[in-house]
């Protein structure tokens, strides 16, 4: 469930990129790079996971599910916090800049 | 356990090796044809740019793999920070890390130069198709 989660965000983050380009003003690329990594990195989790249990993988109980659902969504918010903080650090808009300086009027 | 730390140790290495990468290289300028037909002088994307696109993989992945473990009490806020190395787990652990992380680190490389092949040949096919197209200009 956290794969499949971290997956579904990585496609979503995926379509937003892709429609955007090559316009990067709200640098969506780093929450792709983000998912897409984990993404891979539980797949070889649960090709593992399965090596292990075998077809019972496919058919957890419904609390572990409810339970990596939960992980999988606490992930996505995690992500999309390191993608805010860099999005506000890096200020590719000058929002932040512009906010903090104010033009002296004369 | 502690699978994440393999492609964080990769991702260092490569983090490194991209900045060092970047001071030695030089722009290179090529001319491709643009999807409205035109021919545009364009700079080719560095090898230390894509080499960014393995760090931000590594990078992205294993802080949200650190998290996973943190959810399951695998690493912990305190010395010795891993609960294996706690509970007298470290063989085991380091057998993890040897199968699962070394897998991990493995499979998102290979994702990466697949990339790197996909982008090499879109390179390849853009200056083929300008070749004729300045010809005729």
């Amino acid at each position: 469930m956290t794969l499949l989660t971290t997956v579904f965000a990585a496609f979503i983050c995926t379509i937003i990129w892709y429609k955007n380009a090559p316009k990067s003003e709200m640098k969506v690329g780093i929450l792709c790079w983000m998912f897409w990594g984990a993404s891979l990195m539980w797949l070889v989790d649960a090709i593992f996971e399965y090596a292990e249990l075998g077809a019972a993988y496919f058919t957890p109980a419904p609390v572990d599910m409810l339970n990596d659902l939960f992980l999988g969504l606490s992930v996505v918010a995690l992500g999309l916090i390191i993608w805010l903080v860099i999005l506000l650090i890096k200020d590719p808009k000058g929002v932040i800049k512009t906010a903090l300086f104010k033009k002296k009027t004369q | 356990m502690a699978c994440f730390l393999v492609p964080a140790a990769e991702a260092v290495i490569t983090t490194v090796a991209a900045k060092v990468i970047k001071s030695k290289e030089k722009e290179q300028t090529i001319s491709v044809s643009m999807p409205d037909g035109t021919v545009a002088e364009v700079t080719k994307t560095p090898f230390s740019t894509k080499l960014g696109w393995l760090n931000k993989l590594l990078w992205g992945g294993s802080a949200l793999l650190a998290f996973e473990h943190v959810w399951h009490g695998e690493v912990v806020p305190f010395f010795p920070f891993l609960t294996a190395v706690k509970n007298g787990e470290t063989s085991e652990m380091l057998a993890e890390m040897g199968s699962a992380g070394v897998m991990m680190a493995v499979l998102v490389t290979a994702a990466w130069a697949g990339m790197l092949a996909v982008s090499a040949l879109i390179e390849k096919r853009s200056l083929r198709e300008t070749a004729p197209a300045k010809e005729e200009a």
